[in-house]
Parts: structure tokens; sequence; C-alpha cells
């Protein structure tokens, strides 16, 4: 019954996202002397909050079939077990194929609701934009009724399910995949917003989009921010970011984000820029189709998976050659009718905003061909290579690096016509603070490397011109401190890349009761294994003690699971943090005679990497926050500077 | 997933006999060192996505031996890749080779790092030429 109503819910849906479609588009014209355009926004309107109703209800429904283990419907089966602990029912619902383009569409519907809801930029252009939203959404509901019903219905229906893949079950993952579409689909919202702008002349749209740009934004940041986590603390070997093609799929959404974040405000701000803002805005969610194509398809991961369904990754690749080709098609037809070009002098704002988007869009591009390349040799001449973390090394780290020390700059230079002198003097601290950072780590670290100077020195370089920028503005509104946070968490999360990566220590060894052994500062016994039987899984947990002296300081339990029903296993790692400085365990293979591999690792500044994502994030929730509550009249707004 | 196939048969024919016993840490730190910089550099062939450092399957640990093996004979960085990409190509490394059919590869960032430097000197200069030509002079500094 509960399949049945998703499905039918699904079908609605459809229905009304191809009203809303229809009516979006029409709704977009201007008034002719009747009301056939008002009403055609009053239906768009509607038809956005109806699809959101029943794509959440079909939703529901499959959240429902997962918690009751609903086995008739074959993706629970193939993706759920009645001994899944109630949570890991729930995100079990997004952590297969048919789901997780559920929630992409989940997603989806709710910008769009948002959209209707705020009506930023007038009538005519949350018309146009609620049309292109339409568009997306039927072609993404299309994919899913055909190549993806997460209702189809199994008969007989098997008395157990399949279960969910182990590594799946934890809570960090619970919130990942949610995060990271609230942020990879909210770009559909500015894409959206920048096709309506062509469509119905661009003004004021940059400022109309902006929530939508810093809520993706900020979902995006955490995403990519808790993944990182994730991979960290799960898969066991203290590394955080792998450059493996689905972390890249999520990063190139993100570079472009924030290269759109930066030049939609010289847009709205100086009138700069405009038709690369709307171009940007097409990338950015470009990149998240290619990202969810890459992901979805199967291109990646198994090389057997478009054997397997060649129709999905046929369908997304056509589905995704519509949506770039056509907002690109319609870019080259309406852009050059747009009124062109600001004038600003090379010491303003203007000149770092493009510089910013230079850079990240080159970095961006570092990560795409590093991503896509040895897909398309193969293809071309069945060469195989393999695109590691060395390529990305001397590729991205340089020109994202490039990039860290032009950051101070921006926040300095006022816009239109500045003064390059005073803003580098009024930086004179920063280059202090950069200094000593240097100084500190030369003296403190070791070993002694250039790039972990360096990169303290670039760290301590934004964190100080972020400082000096706090006091400038002391008093001001807290939406003013949005830039300077993010610009600071930069450099939090670059000291914690830094240490991880330059001063980690480990040890790897194979002990018995009894045994120490020591890794870094720390010294560490191990005390012997015991089983432990969970809800799903058995678990040998490991007692380690950390000594101090000859006293134990601290007892640290990591875990090998083995997952009946899935058969797999998988590391529980124990973390110990001072907050500068992980001690890490993770148990390896059972050596007999009560003898386990132990590897232990201990990460300097570890925590910093993703308390510097969530420093971003805050500046990104500032501004957001800022703009909520200066809520200005949905009229557009003249485009040249208007006031904050 | 067959390639991988074709590669693990592969393997088992090429094996050579382990003659040398590798160790599985080096008592030489320095030597240590450069078996794990190495191991990061090759990719395991089974999980795709980890060298063959991190890498738990059975393949990697067997090249991981390989490394150590033919680190103990004597043979330098170079000759090992060499050796392995002799026998696996390519793929194995974690850092692409420069050739032909990567040159690409290589220089893209930096094409598209140059291309979009050029387009913003050009969008500057122009902005400056109407900033000259309307002369309104402006300084408000610090907008938020």
């Amino acid at each position: 019954m509960i399949g049945e109503l998703g499905q039918l819910a699904l079908c609605f849906a459809l229905g009304l996202s191809l009203v809303m479609a229809a009516a979006g588009l029409a709704g977009s014209r201007p008034d002719r002397g009747n009301n056939a355009a008002a009403m055609a926004r009053g239906i768009a309107n509607g038809s956005a909050m109806g699809m959101l109703v029943f794509v959440a209800l079909a939703f529901g429904a499959l959240v429902t079939a997962f918690v009751t283990s609903d086995f008739s419907v074959a993706d629970v089966a193939n993706n759920s077990h009645t001994l899944k602990p109630l949570i890991y029912k729930i995100t079990g619902v997004w952590g297969n194929h048919e789901g997780s383009m559920l929630l992409w569409v989940m997603v989806l519907s709710l910008y769009a609701g948002g959209v209707a809801l705020a009506q930023r930029g007038g009538a005519r252009l949350t018309s146009a934009a609620l049309g292109v939203q339409g568009l997306l959404a039927a072609a993404f509901l299309l994919f899913i009724l055909f190549t993806s019903n997460p209702f189809l219905r199994l008969d007989p229906a098997p008395f157990e399910g399949a279960g969910l893949n182990p590594l799946l079950q934890d809570p960090g993952l619970a919130m990942h995949p949610p995060m990271l579409y609230a942020g990879y689909v909210g770009l559909s919202a500015s894409f959206s917003y920048a096709a309506a702008a062509l469509l119905v002349g661009e003004a004021g749209w940059a400022r109309a989009a902006r929530p939508f740009m810093l809520i993706a934004w900020i979902a995006l940041t955490c995403g990519i921010a808790l993944g990182s986590w994730w991979a960290y603390y799960e898969l066991g070997w203290g590394g955080f970011w792998f450059w493996d093609p689905v972390e890249n799929a999520s990063l190139m959404p993100w570079l472009i984000a924030t290269a759109l974040l930066h030049s939609a405000l010289a847009t709205e701000k100086s009138g700069a820029f405009r038709t690369w803002t709307l171009l940007l805005a097409i990338a950015g969610f470009s990149m998240s189709l290619i990202g969810t194509f890459l992901v979805r398809s199967g291109v990646l991961s198994s090389v057997h998976a478009f054997a397997t369904d060649p129709t999905r990754g046929f369908f997304i690749m056509v589905l995704i050659a519509c949506a770039i080709g056509g907002a690109l098609a319609l870019f080259a037809w309406r852009a050059p009718t747009l009124q062109g070009g600001a004038a600003f002098d090379i010491a303003s704002r203007e000149t770092m905003i493009l510089l910013n988007n230079v850079f990240l869009v080159a970095a961006c591009a570092c990560v795409f061909v590093g991503t896509l390349y040895p897909l398309i040799l193969d293809a071309l001449n069945g060469t195989k290579i393999s695109v590691g973390p060395p390529y990305f090394a001397l590729t991205f780290a340089p020109i994202f690096l490039a990039l860290l020390l032009l950051v101070p700059l921006g926040p300095r230079l006022g816009w239109r016509r500045s003064d390059w002198k005073a803003a580098l003097r009024s930086l004179y601290p920063a280059l202090g603070i950069a200094m000593l950072a240097a100084l500190a780590v030369l003296a403190l670290a070791s070993p002694r490397t250039l790039a972990g100077t360096g990169a303290f020195a670039v760290a301590g370089w934004l964190i100080g011109s972020s400082l000096i920028e706090i006091r400038k503005r002391k008093g001001a509104r807290a939406s003013a401190f949005a830039a300077v946070l993010a610009h600071a968490g930069l450099g939090v999360t670059l000291m914690g890349v830094a240490g991880t990566t330059l001063w980690r220590s480990e040890a790897l060894d194979v002990v018995g009761p009894g045994d120490t052994m020591t890794v870094g500062p720390y010294t560490l016994r191990f005390d012997g294994v015991t089983e432990v039987q969970g809800p799903n899984y058995q678990a040998q947990r490991a007692h380690v003690a950390l000594m101090d002296g000859g006293k134990v300081a601290a007892t640290l339990e990591p875990e090998r699971r083995l997952y009946p029903v899935e058969r797999q296993e998988v590391s529980d790692t124990a973390i110990r943090t001072t907050g500068f400085r992980d001690l890490y365990l993770a148990l390896g293979d059972d050596r007999g005679g009560g003898r386990f591999i132990l590897r232990a690792y201990v990460s300097p500044l570890a925590p910093f990497i993703w308390l510097g994502g969530l420093v971003m994030a805050l500046g990104g929730i500032l501004s957001l926050w800022g703009r909520l509550r200066t809520r200005e009249a949905a009229a557009p707004l003249p485009s040249a500077v208007p006031a904050e | 997933m067959k390639f991988v196939h074709t590669l693990l048969l592969f393997w088992l024919f090429v094996t050579p006999a382990f003659a040398v016993p590798a160790p599985e840490t080096f008592a030489d730190p320095a030597m240590e060192a450069r078996a794990r910089h190495l191991q990061r550099e090759l990719r395991c062939l089974v999980c795709q996505g980890e060298s063959i450092d991190e890498s738990g399957a059975d393949l990697a640990a067997d090249l991981r031996h390989l490394v150590r093996e033919q680190m103990a004979e004597g043979r330098t960085d170079r000759q090992i890749k060499d050796y392995l990409v002799a026998r696996y190509g390519d793929f194995i490394l974690m850092q692409p080779p420069v050739k032909p059919d990567t040159w690409l590869l290589w220089s893209a960032p930096f094409l598209v790092l140059v291309g979009a430097g050029g387009v913003a000197t050009w969008t500057i200069r122009r902005a400056q030429a109407r900033a000259r030509a309307s002369e309104e002079p402006r300084q408000d500094q610090y907008i938020s």
C-alpha cells in the first residue's frame, strides 16, 4: 500500500512540475492588459507548493517503508534489515541509488518552494525561475520513475533484507548526504534565477538569488567537511581527503559556488561582471549535475556499473546535456543584449574579486581535469592512468595557495577605486603575525619543512588580517564580519591540513596483552581484546591504555566490527583529542594468540581541518542572517550601487 | 572488474619467488621512510581509490612486500617503479607520468589560469578606460 501511495505521489509531483514549468515560463511574460500572465504566476506558485507536498509524501512513504522494513519494496529489501538500529533504517533511505535520487528531488522541491514563497526579485523573475526549476524537477522525476523507481515491488517479498553497507552505518554519514545535497541541489536555485534573468532581463537577480546561493554554499561547506571528517575516523587510515573522484565531485561545485558568491557580490554592489556572474551560476549547478552523473551513473566507482544498467547513465547524460546545453544556449543568445561593462580602477575590490575568480576557476579546472582525464583517456585509446594525490599537490596546491595569499587584500580595498598602498599598509600587522607564525614553526616543529613554514605563514597572514578587520569593524552589524570569519576559516583549515600531512607520526605493531608501543609523545599499553555483541554486528574491542608515567591516563577502545548480514568488516577507530592534537587508534588483523595489529597515529592540529570548515560556514550564516534581517521589498532594485 | 581479474591472474604468474626475505618494517628509519613514501605513490589495483600503503587488500600486501624486497636488493625508486609500470602499466602510479598522452592533463590547470588571467587583464583594462572616461571620483572604502 505504502509503495503505491509513494508511486502515485511521485506521478502527481511530475504532473505538477510540468504545470509549474509551463505556467512559470508563461508568467515570465510581461503583463499585457489582461491578467493572463498574473494568473500563470499564481499557478506556478501553487504548483511549486503542491509539488513540494507530493514529493514530501513520496519521501515520507519511502521512509515509512524503510522504518517498517517492508521488504515487498525492492529498494528496502536490497538495502535494509530488521536488525538495523532505527536511525540507520532511516538514513538507509538515502544510502542507495534510488533513495538518494528521491532525496535529490526532495531538496530541489524545497528550493522551488523557497523561491515561490520568498518572491524575491519581482513577480516576473520569480515566475521564470520557477519555470526553470520546474523543468529540472520534471527531468529528474522522469529519471526516477523510469530508471530508478524506489517503489518497485518484489513478489514474493523476501523474509529478510540484504542490509546496508556497514561503512554507511555511522552517524557522520547519516547527516553527510542530506547536507551535501542541500548544497549541490541548492545551486539549482542560482541556476534558475540566472536563466530567469536571461529570459526576463537581468536587473536585480544576483540580489534576489543571494540567500539561496548562501544557503547552498553553507550546506556544501558543511557537507564536504562532514564527509572528510567521516573518512578520517571511519576509514581507519587517518587521512582526511583522498582526492577520490567522488570527493572531487563535491569539491568542484564548492569552488565554483565560492567564485559565484564573490562575483555576484560585485554584480550587486557595483554592477560589474554581469554576464560573468550569470555564467558562473550556470557553471555551478552544471558542476553539481556532472558530479551527480559521476557518482550516480557508476562510471567512477566500478567500471561495470554502466553495463548493468546503461539506461541510467545514458538518461542522466542526456539530462545534463539538455540542462547545461540549454542554459548555455540561452546565455549565448541573451547575454550579448545585456548592457555591460562597469567602470572601476585597478586598485579596487572588483579587481580582487576578479583575481579570486581566476584562481578558483583554475583550481576547479584542475580538479575537473584530474577527475575526468583518466576516464576520457581510457575511452579514447584504452590507456589507463591514475591521477592521485601527487598530481593535485603539484597543480591544485600552488594555485590555491596563490589565491590564499591574495585573500586578505580583498576586504581592505573599497569598491570602484581604492588605494593599494593604504590597503597594504593596513596589513602590516598581519604580515608581522605571518612572520611570527613562520618563525614559531621553524623553532618548534620537527621536522622543519619549507612547506610547513610556508603554510603557517599563509595561515598567519589570513587569520592576522581577519583580526585586524574585526578590530576595525568593532561595533558593526554582525553580517559585517561574515567575510572576515570565512577568510579566517581558510587559515584554520590550512593549519590543520599542514599539521596533519607534515607532522603526523605513526606506529604499526603486532601487540599482545601487556605489550607497549610508543607513537609520537605517547606510550600505549595493549590490554587485550574482548568480544562485544552490537545490535547488528559482532565486534572485537581492544583496550588500549594511554600511559602517563606509571599511571593509566585514559583508555581507548578501537574496534573491529563484523557485520554478518553484509559479510563485511569495518574498523571503528578510537580518537582522543586535545583539540590541538589527535591520538588515533585503529585495530587491525587478528594474528592469533591474542595478538593483534595495532595502528596508531598522532595527528597534530587535525581538528583544525573541520573547525576551519565550521568557521567558514559560520561566516556564511552571518551573511545570510544579515540578508534576511534586512529583507527588502520584492521589487527589483536599481543596479547602481545599492546601499546595504 | 574484468580488468582487475586479468591483473590478478597476471600477478599470479609474474610474481617472482620470494628470494630475499623482505622485512615488514626496515630497521633503518631512512629506509623505512623511503619505503612508506614509495608505497604511497603506488596505487592498489584492487581497491582503486587507495595507495598500496593504505589498502587492506592482499594484493597490496604482496606489492608492499615486493617493493621492500626490491629495496633490500638495493634497487632505486626509479627502478622499482619502472619494474612495476612494465608489469601493470602507468595505472599503478599515483602520479601520472608526463608524456604525450598526459600533456593536456598536466598543462590544463595552468592553461586555464593563464587564459582566465588574460581575460581578467582585458576586463580590468576596459573597466579602467571606462572609469577614466567618466572620471567620477569615488572613494567609498570598506563597504561590506
